[in-house]
């Protein structure tokens, strides 16, 4: 069996006194498109704060593609090819959308710090940002303060930032929290379309969303995954409907 | 919806815009023809002087918005990179074998690479955050910088400071910079060079980066940066401009003292980069020469033109903390919607008298001072080029009822100025 993708093993963590992720091992493997669904509070976005760096975790272990992310910050693990969204569109305001965009490019097409190249003159870059414009479909709004975007373009532009240094393990924190119907079906087609080949872990709360895109959905309560499997065999899985699912896909019908 | 997936980069369009981001020439070639004819239209002494200032200081502040403006980070002892590298330049000055060898005009080169040195030092630790560590270590390097001036005697020169003659170098093509004039195109040549070179840098990925730490540097670090050394090095050109600076500063004056490198220094560019606007490349430019002017010309006419600088600055993050530079840019949309003519008559209606009371409660200012502080016996003082006795009733009369007048006009005509501005931004036709 290849290596997986990412895998974790027994990983916690603590604030203070209060343990939020209570020993976790999960392997997702290569271009598997994988949901973490939970109640509030069951620490998922710990966990992808964990898993990117965000936060020291307190035990436990992290490999990305076999290698160990012990003591890396955010953007050592970027470089190994992580690549993550947050829940609060988090972007930069007052660049341009194109310049947000370009940003985003630069360490992946290797200008790391360099001081002796004009972006503008860089017809990679250009063209690059370009069709990432195209295909978040923000082509129009190219040369606006991205502060200005409504919150479903800001939400499209955070994953546009997210696919465009090329990634192969892609993290979605709540890719369609507070968007409309519509809205919603353009952004899992837009999923759906960036992450080809690629590995996919989002948490996501609109089940529709989660069985429509998932492959295997992990189903976190209370900082412990209490089941990993297909849509179909989490749907059937008692536990998980005692613990959560029932009452959300009630809701749904 | 998928169809819009498909990319074509090949696509004329998409090449036409990535050309729209060149280097726009012609703001450039106009400043440069204009710091080249200046001494032309301003040949006094005086005039050159002022204008040398002018240049080091833009210099400086356009080095210093590299920190505020660019990277978002608040120094308040940045006085200390252009000290460092004055006090350094002087000292070769010193080294009168070795300066022999040199021709003037390369100096700058050494001061700014003691600049780039000592930011690398101080860089290495104050970068790791931006925000209130960031400006607390600036304060403290800054201060403690100042206290070796009396402590390392050796090279800041105690109390006096030091002092140099930049005319022992290897002559430049024959010149020796003893006129005024050599000097100043010694200045204007490296000011246009530091200039273009800060304008370059800001276009680099490092120079973008900086930019996208200072919007949000967390979203920075999950890009493959690190806002950490992002910062670190835009704060290191910084520092190589400003020690530019300081080295024609050292050419400029001969001789560098604790002045330069004091929290009031370090203050000042602060405020001169705020005023002129630190979100345009530009700002610090209008900043400096504004300063500059306020700082040289209105200090001869009156002792209280600190009181009359802060006013301005304070006004300025008040009400326009976008600066001159905001100011100026402010009126973009109206002149692209070919309206910005309609706004000069109510403009002209509002500010001649918004002028006036700014003149008249000057003149009430300076009476109130000469009352209070000119010598027994000496009444008579002069104001806007008249002389009256400041203990009679009359010139109180006159400027008071200026400035109520004043006032109230301005006050009259500001709303209508207000809806000049708001006609002059809505376009033509649709819903305003």
């Amino acid at each position: 069996m290849s290596v997986p993708a990412l895998q974790l093993d027994g990983l916690r963590k603590s604030f203070g006194k209060t343990e939020i992720i209570r020993g976790v091992d999960l392997s997702i493997g290569k271009g598997e498109r994988h949901a973490i669904i939970g109640p509030n509070g069951a620490g998922k976005s710990t966990l992808f704060n964990l898993i990117t760096g965000r936060f020291p975790k307190s035990s436990g272990s992290i490999r990305l593609h076999g290698h160990d992310l012990e003591g890396m910050a955010p953007f050592e693990i970027n470089r190994r090819g992580l690549s993550r969204s947050f829940q609060i569109t988090n972007i930069f305001p007052r660049m341009t959308v194109f310049e947000n965009v370009r940003c985003s490019l630069l360490w992946s097409q290797g200008y790391k710090y360099s001081f002796w190249n004009m972006v503008s003159r860089q017809r990679a870059l250009t063209e690059g940002a370009e069709a990432i414009l195209e295909q978040i479909n923000l082509t129009a709004r190219r040369d606006l303060p991205a502060g200005v975007l409504s919150y479903a373009e800001q939400r499209a532009l955070e994953i546009g930032i997210t696919i465009a240094g090329g990634a192969d393990v892609i993290m979605l924190d709540e890719p369609t929290a507070g968007m409309s119907h519509s809205e919603t079906d353009y952004i899992v087609d837009l999923i759906r379309k960036v992450t080809e080949n690629k590995t996919l872990i989002m948490v996501e709360h609109d089940m529709g969303v989660v069985f429509g895109l998932a492959d295997r959905i992990s189903v976190l309560v209370y900082g412990e995954i209490i089941a990993t499997d297909t849509p179909e065999l989490v749907r059937g899985n008692a536990r998980v409907q005692e613990a959560y699912l029932g009452a959300a896909l009630e809701a749904e019908h | 919806m998928t169809e819009d997936f498909a990319t074509d980069p090949t696509k004329p369009a998409q090449r036409l815009r990535a050309g729209s981001l060149t280097i726009p020439l012609i703001p450039w070639l106009i400043a440069g023809a204009l710091v080249i004819v200046m001494p032309l239209f301003f040949q006094a002494n005086s005039a050159i002087t002022i204008m040398n200032q002018m240049a080091i200081t833009i210099i400086f502040a356009l080095a210093y918005n590299m920190l505020l403006g660019q990277g978002g980070m608040l120094s308040f002892g940045h006085a200390v990179y252009m000290g460092v590298g004055g006090f350094a330049t002087v000292h070769i000055m010193n080294m009168s074998d070795f300066f022999a060898m040199l021709p003037l005009p390369v100096m700058p080169i050494f001061g700014g690479l003691v600049g780039m040195v000592l930011a690398m030092i101080v860089g290495s630790f104050s970068t790791r955050s931006a925000g209130t560590v960031f400006a607390m270590i600036s304060l403290g390097v800054g201060e403690l910088i100042a206290a070796c001036s009396v402590i390392i005697v050796v090279f800041f020169g105690g109390e006096e400071g030091i002092s140099g003659d930049r005319t022992y170098g290897l002559p430049f093509f024959g010149i020796e910079f003893l006129q005024q004039i050599e000097v100043y195109y010694l200045i204007a040549f490296w000011l246009m060079v530091s200039a273009a070179l800060m304008y370059l840098f800001s276009r680099t990925p490092v120079g973008r980066m900086a930019n996208a730490v200072r919007d949000n540097p967390e979203r920075a670090e999950f890009l493959g940066y690190s806002a950490r050394w992002v910062r670190f090095y835009s704060f290191v050109a910084s520092g190589f401009f400003a020690g530019i600076a300081g080295a024609l500063f050292a050419i400029n004056y001969e001789i560098l003292t604790e002045e330069n490198l004091n929290l009031t220094t370090s203050g000042l560019i602060l405020l001169v980069t705020f005023l002129g606007g630190a979100g345009f490349f530009f700002g610090p430019v209008l900043g400096a020469i504004v300063f500059t002017l306020v700082q040289t010309v209105l200090s001869l006419e009156t002792e209280l033109w600190g009181f009359y600088a802060g006013i301005l600055f304070v006004a300025t993050v008040m009400y326009f903390p976008g600066g001159l530079a905001g100011l100026i840019m402010m009126h973009v949309p109206a002149l692209r919607l070919g309206k910005a003519g309609r706004l000069i008559v109510p403009y002209l209606k509002t500010l001649i008298p918004g002028l006036f009371t700014v003149l008249g409660a000057s003149a009430l200012i300076e009476m109130i001072f000469h009352y209070r502080h000119a010598a027994v016996g000496d009444d008579e003082m002069t104001l806007f080029w008249t002389s009256f006795d400041s203990h009679s009733a009359l010139p109180w009369i006159v400027a008071i009822a200026v400035t109520v007048v004043g006032f109230w006009l301005t006050k009259k005509t500001a709303p209508d100025m207000a809806a000049a501005w708001h006609d002059a931004n809505s376009p033509d036709g649709g819903a305003a």
